[in-house]
């Protein structure tokens, strides 16, 4: 008899604490609930962000406004935030707010994962240059996301390198190619630059800059065209340079690069406005030695650019308290104190064109080049404009094990995109998207 | 008491269900669930209509065994298996071999330092395997290695090179625990065999391989069912090292095509019908593994 009491208890006890674990995942979801049912309690919102003092510039917001209280969730970043939102959204339970990378808007808008922000934002649509507004609201007439930050591209380079090896900067594509070649023979160990192949959204902007549209919205269908001609252009450009051996091949953000960054033995890096934050922690011996300049052209005389990078602020479609995620969200990208936070603290460049008046001077790590802001607004004004479909992330895995084997040589650089076009199309054709031919 | 005992024995059909409650919720609850909700998600798919933005453009719906037919007909898939088969030998053998070797050392008489050598080749065994894997992925670059430093210029995270270097890193991490397994297994055998033995005039060699070896059989095929089971798991190693290198593809092993699937592409449903088709092999493996050396292990024991 007594053991049998014990086991009663046992299993009550363990019922109990099983009962106890269930709840706690969704504690965080019914506070707001009950928040939204009795108008008078203060919200509480949940956000996930990866800028860096996000929590210092939310604080400010949650001080002026008691009854939206937003608490943030640091996240690693990129392609894992947007996949574990995308579980989360799937499971029932995803932030209120999210951080959302530009080419992964498409994605939660096909999951049904972001609410549409339509009513919220219409006075704000001004506060936004045309190409970025596009990017979140993907050709249609619905806002799936307020823009944070973008990512034009530039050319940042080794100015001291640069007068040693007697290299002027490089106007066009085809002076950027004789460049490497001069350095690469003055010293075998010097590349001008590497051809990443883990980081597809470089190559995204590259493409960009040369006109290539990957998708675009026809009626009521998709067109892929990741295959276009100004994409094998830009392909074929990189694989001609690699496998002439005058292009590293190695890929960004690795010990290695990090290392060639340091000593000299890498030269320059097309890269987006986010650069100084990397340069600074991977390349602090750099300090000083480099400085930035409009990325070379395909033809002499252009103006244009391309994005790496970028996202805004999104909100939850199964969030109770949408009116309050989007006014959040319109104050953090929209309003000058913000926006002068989101620089100061965040080291963000700010998407709305207010955020401008925030950028003084000039990144500690460029304290060489004064006119810093100044000739990042410029080149910002060049961006060419691009729609993102709804599988990019397919795409851009796709890119990833395509130019893997280019780079190795095993296949050519325009075979790759061939790769991913076919990947990408069959991806969504599976899923029984609509496309156009 | 006495006028209890009717009425508990009447009673007794109560109890071995709540003493097995417990253990039943638990096993229902964290594994059954699990495995028949996967198996559910693996017969489904999403259906989009038009260009899939906005409300109800997207519907979950019944896909037969259509993941499964994807996942048993995709190369990449089977690929994978050949790609682990090849590590998964390098693996097995020296990894076992190793572990066997430092085993029967230890245990001979006349070896030194024996507690310091036991616990120097464990000790990698509690080094996470992300950390052993970032710690060999930078021995392995060609430009921070200090290997370069020693004269030695290999392409250690080249296309023919990759699967040792990455065997190395598991061996590394894998021999303690074995040898330690062996070892204990060594440890429990009585003294008197190998006096025996000795008398009998048989060398430490003999006593090691007609003697050790033959006991330790059970041992052995324990550490090789696991071993076998952590190589078809492949996992750790080829995705913390893929960002170092371009020789790595995001389905090297069928594990990670697993996670692409489910967390790049976002196709839980295939990766849900590739993971039951990964179960099922591993066990056809494990399970043959055993039924072939079982007759010969066990019989003795």
């Amino acid at each position: 008899m007594r053991s049998g009491r014990l086991a009663v208890a046992g299993a009550a006890a363990l019922a109990l604490a099983l009962s106890a674990g269930c709840s706690g995942g969704s504690r965080e979801t019914a506070a707001p609930t009950a928040a939204q049912t009795s108008a008078a309690g203060p919200v509480t919102l949940s956000y996930w962000s990866w800028v860096p003092n996000m929590d210092k510039i939310v604080a400010v917001w949650n001080k002026a406004h008691p009854d939206i209280q937003v608490s943030v969730s640091k996240q690693a970043g990129g392609d894992d935030a947007a996949a574990k939102f995308l579980t989360a959204a799937k499971a029932g339970n995803p932030p209120d707010l999210i951080q959302a990378e530009y080419q992964m808007l498409p994605s939660f808008v096909a999951a049904d994962a972001v609410a549409d922000l339509t009513a919220g934002t219409t006075q704000i649509k001004g506060e936004f240059g045309e190409g970025i507004w596009g990017l979140v609201t993907l050709g249609t007439d619905a806002v799936y996301a307020i823009p944070q930050d973008s990512g034009p591209m530039m050319l940042y380079y080794r100015k001291d390198l640069f007068d040693k090896y007697g290299v002027q900067v490089p106007q066009t594509w085809d002076e950027y190619a004789e460049a490497a070649r001069k350095v690469h023979k003055a010293d075998p160990k010097v590349y001008l630059g590497t051809f990443s192949s883990k980081d597809p959204g470089s190559f995204a902007g590259l493409a960009q800059q040369a006109g290539a549209q990957w998708w675009s919205i026809q009626g009521e269908s998709w067109k892929v065209a990741i295959d276009d001609d100004a994409t094998k252009k830009v392909a074929d450009y990189w694989g001609g340079l690699v496998k002439e051996g005058v292009i590293d091949g190695q890929p960004y953000f690795t010990p290695e690069w990090n290392k060639a960054l340091n000593d000299g033995t890498l030269l320059t890096w097309p890269s987006a406005v986010w650069g100084p934050g990397v340069l600074s922690s991977n390349a602090p011996k750099g300090k000083g030695k480099w400085a930035i300049a409009p990325l070379p052209q395909w033809s002499a005389g252009e103006k244009a650019t391309g994005f790496w990078g970028g996202s805004s602020t999104a909100v939850a479609q199964k969030s109770p308290n949408q009116a309050a995620a989007t006014q959040f969200a319109t104050w953090l990208n929209t309003d000058p104190e913000a926006l002068s936070l989101l620089v100061t603290e965040g080291a963000v460049y700010p998407a709305a064109t207010k955020g401008g008046a925030a950028l003084t001077s000039a990144p500690d790590y460029f304290s060489n080049q004064p006119d810093f802001w100044q000739q990042t607004a410029d080149i910002s004004a060049t961006a060419r404009g691009f729609t993102f479909g709804p599988d990019v992330n397919v795409t851009y895995n796709a890119f990833k094990d395509a130019f893997d084997k280019a780079v190795q040589g095993t296949s050519s650089f325009s075979d790759a995109v061939k790769v991913m076009q076919e990947t990408t199309v069959a991806d969504m054709q599976k899923s029984g998207f609509q496309l156009a031919q | 008491m006495r006028a209890h005992r009717p009425s508990g024995a009447r009673g007794a059909g109560a109890a071995p269900y709540l003493f097995l409650a417990p253990a039943v919720v638990l096993f229902t609850l964290f594994t059954a669930v699990p495995i028949v909700y996967t198996a559910y998600l693996s017969l489904r798919r999403t259906k989009v209509s038009g260009l899939g933005l906005g409300r109800g453009a997207r519907r979950e719906v019944f896909a037969g065994l259509d993941n499964y037919s994807a996942a048993v007909g995709d190369g990449e898939l089977w690929a994978g298996w050949l790609r682990v088969l090849g590590y998964g030998a390098i693996v097995l053998t020296v990894m076992l071999g190793l572990a066997l070797l430092f085993a029967l050392l230890l245990d001979s008489a006349h070896v030194r330092l024996a507690r310091f050598s036991r616990i120097a080749l464990f000790l990698p065994y509690a080094v996470p395997g992300v950390v052993a894997t970032l710690l060999w992925g930078f021995l392995y670059l060609p430009s921070v290695t200090p290997l370069r430093d020693l004269g030695i210029d290999a392409v250690l995270l080249g296309p023919g090179t990759v699967t040792f270097s990455m065997a190395n890193i598991a061996v590394w991490g894998g021999t303690g625990f074995n040898m330690l397994v062996l070892y204990t297994a060594l440890r429990a055998v009585p003294r008197t065999y190998y006096e025996a033995a000795r008398i009998d005039g048989a060398s430490e060699r003999q006593i090691a391989l007609r003697i050790k070896i033959p006991i330790l059989m059970p041992a052995i095929i324990l550490t090789t069912v696991f071993s076998v089971i952590a190589t078809i798991q492949v996992f750790t190693e080829p995705t913390a090292l893929r960002p170092l290198t371009n020789t790595i593809s995001s389905t090297w092993s069928p594990l990670m095509k697993v996670y692409r699937d489910a967390f790049v592409n976002g196709d839980l449903y295939s990766a849900a019908a590739t993971s039951i088709v990964i179960a099922a092999i591993s066990l056809v493996l494990s399970f043959g593994f055993l039924r072939v050396v079982r007759d010969r292990a066990f019989q003795e024991g």
